[in-house]
């Protein structure tokens, strides 16, 4: 049986969805716990969910 | 075919008039806009499965590159093709009336399709292939394209924006007029991007690329946003001219230790050195090729998401739910006024991060 390239799509989302959402959750926390190194936490919190989007993008891309 | 300008003027239409009073309005509406698309189709499913492909049709042209600039529809200017093929050809894009006849040059014949110039002979005739690409021979294509067009555009705006902006400061501390807002922006790339990243010592000789990426991605973003139909950070080759600019700079600026953390990581065991050479080589190529996709990814996902929310508008073709998709294009369209400066900060903030890792100095571990 074949399975249909949306599948592997969705998949591909919801990983990114996970990574991203761990990454911004951890974050929140740790700006709730450190409101005065909120700029630093931002930055990293940036960097990282701007790498799984683009191995996330480029799975999309890559068929 | 739609034009953004007057699709969003519909909505506005459609945000002020009542629902009752203009059903027949919209029916008629309707009707004339499929039978002036397809006038032989009288199935209301088929009109469906027509608008659609009308509605792809649009995004699919809307992402491409193309030889006249339309600011809306029917009001459009050519702009120069330049080929170079037994010679140099330049001649006006008028020549191919939007990809509908052949244009003739010094007896070469051209014609356009898909949005690429192929050569013919004085009929257009073209023998394809099996996966219906066209088999003809491609001159090299130099042309002033809406993207080109765009850049130049973009660049002189730059040019004498940020000329005016540094015009103050010979005469003075004080930022005036566009500098007031641009000073800011400047002083953030400075220091929360370039100094953290690269270093007190070193940050200065990059400065003036990474201010130039930053607002070249920025400004040719929002530009995106505008009704004009304009996409060129959501076009692979110019992201990627960008990437490699980046990836070039990093391996001139790399210094000794830079290398000999690629071929000859320190502090793991020998046997283990080849593989890790393998892999940093492999991450080399992978850092600019992940900015590439990135803004790519993005700004098309962007258009593409925009375009079809507004293109469902026409799908249902209802007076009751396309003010909710106005809103969604609303909402949406400020969502990539966040994106667009978002994309651009963090293609900066890798670029100064790869410069950094290039120029660091270690202590010896």
């Amino acid at each position: 049986m074949e399975i249909p390239e949306i599948v592997g799509a969705g998949l591909i989302v919801i990983g990114a969805g996970l990574g991203i959402g761990r990454i911004g959750g951890s974050a929140m926390e740790a700006i709730a716990r450190q409101p005065e190194a909120t700029a630093k936490i931002q930055t990293a919190m940036l960097i990282a969910a701007a790498l799984i989007e683009g191995i996330g993008f480029a799975a999309l891309f890559a068929k | 075919m739609f034009s953004k300008l007057s699709v969003s003027l519909a909505l506005v239409g459609a945000m002020f008039l009542s629902v009752p009073t203009n059903a027949q309005d919209h029916d008629h509406h309707e009707d004339s806009h499929a039978e002036e698309a397809h006038e032989t189709h009288d199935h209301a499913a088929e009109e469906g499965h027509d608008v659609k492909a009308q509605i792809k049709e649009t995004i699919e042209h809307h992402l491409s590159d193309s030889y006249d600039f339309t600011i809306t529809e029917g009001v459009s200017f050519p702009l120069p093709v330049i080929l170079f093929d037994e010679g140099l050809k330049v001649f006006s894009s008028s020549k191919f009336h939007h990809g509908e006849s052949v244009a003739e040059v010094d007896g070469n014949y051209y014609v356009l399709h898909h949005s690429k110039v192929y050569k013919t002979d004085a009929l257009g005739h073209l023998t394809m292939d099996e996966h219906h690409h066209p088999t003809n021979a491609m001159p090299l294509d130099f042309s002033i394209t809406k993207n080109v067009f765009m850049i130049l555009v973009m660049a002189i705006f730059m040019f004498f924006l940020f000329k005016g902006a540094a015009k103050a400061y010979q005469t003075g501390q004080t930022p005036k007029k566009a500098g007031r807002f641009l000073e800011p922006l400047i002083i953030y790339v400075r220091d929360e991007i370039a100094i953290p990243n690269i270093g007190e010592k070193h940050y200065k000789k990059y400065m003036s690329y990474l201010l130039t990426v930053f607002f070249f991605i920025w400004f040719m973003n929002l530009a995106g946003m505008t009704p004009l139909g304009i996409n060129v950070t959501g076009n692979i080759t110019i992201t990627f001219s960008l990437a490699l600019i980046t990836f070039l700079i990093t391996q001139v600026s790399g210094n000794k230790h830079y290398w000999m953390h690629i071929f000859w990581m320190p502090g793991v065991p020998v046997v283990l050195k080849p593989v890790m050479a393998i892999i940093e080589l492999i991450g080399l190529f992978v850092k600019p090729f992940s900015l590439m996709i990135r803004l790519y990814a993005n700004m098309l996902a962007g258009h593409v998401v925009l375009m079809s929310i507004i293109g469902l508008i026409f799908v249902f073709g209802s007076w009751l739910i396309s003010p909710a998709f106005f809103g969604l294009t609303l909402v949406l369209s400020l969502l990539e006024l966040l994106v667009a400066a978002l994309q651009a900060y963090i293609f900066t903030m890798l670029t100064a991060l790869y410069f950094g890792s290039a120029v660091e100095e270690h202590d010896h571990h």
